[in-house]
């Protein structure tokens, strides 16, 4: 292989991995999310509301972890990975 | 209407996530991949100048005391200049490097902020923890943009950056209004 062959396929390997990678940080972070929500559910007040007022109910910490993560990974991470290559 | 105070906290935790995802994403893939997309060159420092924009309705709504009204006071206007200048920085109409000075001043007086309006000791509660440990975070955090001032395209620092911000989410998203230190 050529030195300019060896140096390219270094490069797409870099990419590839770098995709993974990125590709990888929107489902971890639901992950995160759902694991928090079954280590501490009581922090998930919609599964069992007790005439909680609308705060209580809209902003829920392990939901919005997971929410992040699915809007960050179909609104950045999957437009970029196709920037990369 | 208006949320507890615990609940402000998630929200801008969730901010925080948001943007420590993109500028981790942005480490990853290198400056010129990121920026490949106009959006997305706005995208972090207009996060950054959006939640600026929220700590005033902080600053209104949940004034305890003069010191917690000066402390997000200052917050907003630093998180808004920071914004502000990135997003100047990305559109081209500011060109010197030294404008990127603004997110390392940004972060101390944010630290300074959660440090000062906190009067409790480190293990008073749950919420005087994290007032603590975040202001901290952030100020020593600050060494990361401030050293890719200088030394610019450096992946670590902009790792390092990106991880203090998640670092960030973390600890706010631990905040609660009455809580002791551990769960």
């Amino acid at each position: 292989m050529t030195p300019f062959g060896a140096r390219r396929d270094e490069l797409a390997g870099r990419r590839a991995a770098a995709a993974r990678l990125v590709l990888s940080l929107g489902p971890a972070t639901i992950l995160a999310g759902v694991v928090w929500a079954l280590i501490q559910p009581y922090r998930v007040t919609l599964l069992t509301p007790q005439g909680e007022g609308f705060w209580w109910l809209a902003v829920e910490p392990p939901l919005l972890v997971v929410v992040v993560g699915v809007v960050f990974h179909f609104a950045v991470a999957r437009g970029l990975v196709r920037d990369l290559h | 209407m208006r949320p507890p105070a615990e609940h402000v906290h998630w929200l801008f935790a969730a901010g925080f996530l948001f943007l420590g995802l993109c500028l981790l994403a942005r480490a990853i893939v290198g400056v010129e991949v990121w920026d490949r997309r106009a959006w997305r060159a706005y995208l972090w420092p207009g996060l950054l100048f959006g939640m600026g924009l929220a700590m005033w309705p902080v600053m209104v709504f949940f004034t305890n005391s003069a010191i917690h009204m000066l402390a997000h006071g200052s917050w907003a206007q630093a998180l808004m200049i920071a914004g502000g200048a990135h997003l100047a920085l990305a559109r081209g109409k500011l060109t010197s490097q030294y404008w990127r000075l603004t997110l390392p001043f940004a972060m101390v007086v944010s630290g300074t902020a959660l440090l000062v309006h906190e009067q409790n000791g480190w293990l008073w509660s749950r919420s005087a923890f994290v007032h603590h440990a975040a202001g901290w975070t952030v100020i020593v955090g600050a060494l990361f943009p401030l050293l890719a001032t200088f030394l610019p395209r450096r992946a670590r620092l902009e790792v390092g950056f990106a991880l203090t911000v998640l670092v960030l989410a973390v600890i706010i998203f631990s905040t609660r209004d009455v809580a002791p230190v551990l769960p």
